[in-house]
C-alpha cells in the first residue's frame, strides 16, 4: 500500500529542489551577465581615456591638444557654451572636416563637450557613476550613450583623426561590440 | 564647382576648388588684398575676416562652407573713408601700425570684440585676441581698441 505522507514528501522535496535549482541557475545567469557587462566596461573606459576621448572632456575649462595632453595654445577656453569665445570660438579655426591646407583638425560640432562629462582624475567607478547620471551626461540613457559613442560625427572622428595623431586603442568595430555587449548585459559600472 | 555668397554686401559667385582656402579667394579671386597670409595654420590671425558675423581664419576655412553666406574683409568693415569703422578711426588715432601686414586680421577681431564686449578691459582684450604682432605694436593696440569702444559708444549714445 502507498504512504501518502512519502509520497507529499517526495512531492516536496522534489520541487523545493527544482525550485532551489532553477532561481541558483537564474541567479548565475545574472552574475554572467553582470560580469559580461563590467567586462565590456572596461574595453570602453580604455576608449574613453585615450587623448582622442579625453583631450575634449577635461574637468576644467581647458581643452588638451595632442598624445601628450598639453594645453591648447592661445589660451582657449571652454567659453559659455562649451565652444570657446565670445569673440574667438572653436569654429574660428575649426570646422566639419580636417584642413589639408592649414593641417587643422575638424569635425561637425567642434567642441568640449559639457564640464559635468569632465573625466579627468576619475577612477573607474566614479566614471561609470557619472557616465549613467542623467542629470550630469545630457539626460542620456544607457541606450542614448551608445548610440553617441558609436554614431556622433565627432565621436568616430577619433578613429580618422588625420595626419600623425594617434587613435584610440581599440579598433572601431570592437568598442561597438563592447558597448552593445555592455548595454545588452544591464550597462552596469564598477562600484 | 561653383559657390556663391556675398562679400562686403556684393553678391558673387566664384569657380574654384570648393577646398580652396577663403583667403585665397578673397585674395586671388576677388583681388580684395587687406587680408593677409601669415602662417597658413589658423595660428596667427593675419587672415582674420567674418562669416556670418563670426571670426574666421580664412587660411583654415574652405570656400565650400562660405556657399549661401555673408562675408566682411576689412574693406567692407565701412562703407567708405568718409565713414570708417571706429577701429578704423581708433587704429588711426592711435598710430597703430609699424610694417602693418598683421594690422587687418587685428581690426577684424577687435571689431568682433567691440561686437561682443562694448567696453573690453585690457584683460578682456589679451584673453580673446590671440593674434600675433612680430613688430610688437600690441600695447598701441589694446589702445585702440579702448578708443574704439569710445568712438562706438559716442556715435550710439
Amino acid at each position: 500500500m502507498i504512504n501518502l505522507n512519502k509520497v507529499k514528501l517526495f512531492i516536496f522535496v522534489f520541487f523545493a529542489v527544482a525550485l532551489y535549482s532553477f532561481s541558483s541557475l537564474e541567479y548565475k545567469d545574472n552574475d554572467s551577465k553582470a560580469d559580461k557587462s563590467l567586462e565590456a566596461f572596461q574595453t570602453v573606459l580604455e576608449v574613453l581615456r585615450s587623448p582622442r576621448c579625453m583631450n575634449c572632456h577635461p574637468s576644467n575649462d581647458v581643452p588638451k591638444v595632442g598624445d601628450d595632453r598639453h594645453a591648447h595654445l592661445f589660451g582657449v577656453v571652454r567659453g559659455a557654451d562649451d565652444h570657446a569665445g565670445p569673440v574667438q570660438m572653436c569654429s574660428t579655426c575649426h570646422q566639419d572636416e580636417n584642413n589639408e591646407y592649414s593641417l587643422v583638425p575638424g569635425a561637425p560640432h567642434w567642441g568640449l563637450a559639457p564640464k559635468s562629462m569632465g573625466w579627468e582624475g576619475l577612477t573607474d567607478a566614479e566614471l561609470g557613476a557619472v557616465l549613467l547620471d542623467t542629470t550630469m551626461n545630457g539626460n542620456r540613457s544607457p541606450e542614448d550613450l551608445v548610440k553617441h559613442m558609436s554614431e556622433d560625427a565627432l565621436v568616430l572622428w577619433a578613429w580618422e583623426p588625420g595626419g600623425e595623431r594617434s587613435t584610440p586603442p581599440v579598433p572601431l568595430n570592437e568598442f561597438k561590440a563592447a558597448l552593445r555587449t555592455w548595454l545588452d548585459n544591464g550597462a552596469k559600472v564598477p562600484e | 564647382m561653383k559657390i556663391s555668397f556675398k562679400i562686403n554686401g556684393d553678391q558673387k559667385t566664384i569657380d574654384v576648388d570648393p577646398n580652396m582656402p577663403l583667403l585665397w579667394v578673397v585674395r586671388d579671386e576677388l583681388n580684395l588684398k587687406a587680408t593677409k597670409y601669415g602662417c597658413g595654420k589658423g595660428m596667427c590671425g593675419a587672415c582674420s575676416l567674418h562669416v556670418d558675423g563670426k571670426l574666421h581664419r580664412s587660411c583654415s576655412y574652405p570656400v565650400k562652407f562660405a556657399e549661401g553666406k555673408a562675408i566682411t574683409t576689412l574693406e567692407g568693415l565701412s562703407k567708405n573713408e568718409n565713414d570708417l569703422h571706429p577701429v578704423q578711426q581708433a587704429w588711426i588715432d592711435e598710430n597703430v601700425p609699424q610694417c602693418g601686414y598683421c594690422q587687418p586680421g587685428f581690426m577684424m577681431a577687435a571689431a568682433k570684440l567691440l561686437q561682443e564686449i562694448p567696453n573690453p578691459t585690457t584683460e578682456d582684450i589679451k584673453q580673446n585676441i590671440s593674434n600675433i604682432c612680430r613688430c610688437g605694436t600690441q600695447p598701441r593696440i589694446i589702445k585702440a581698441i579702448k578708443r574704439a569702444a569710445e568712438l562706438n559708444n559716442a556715435k550710439t549714445s
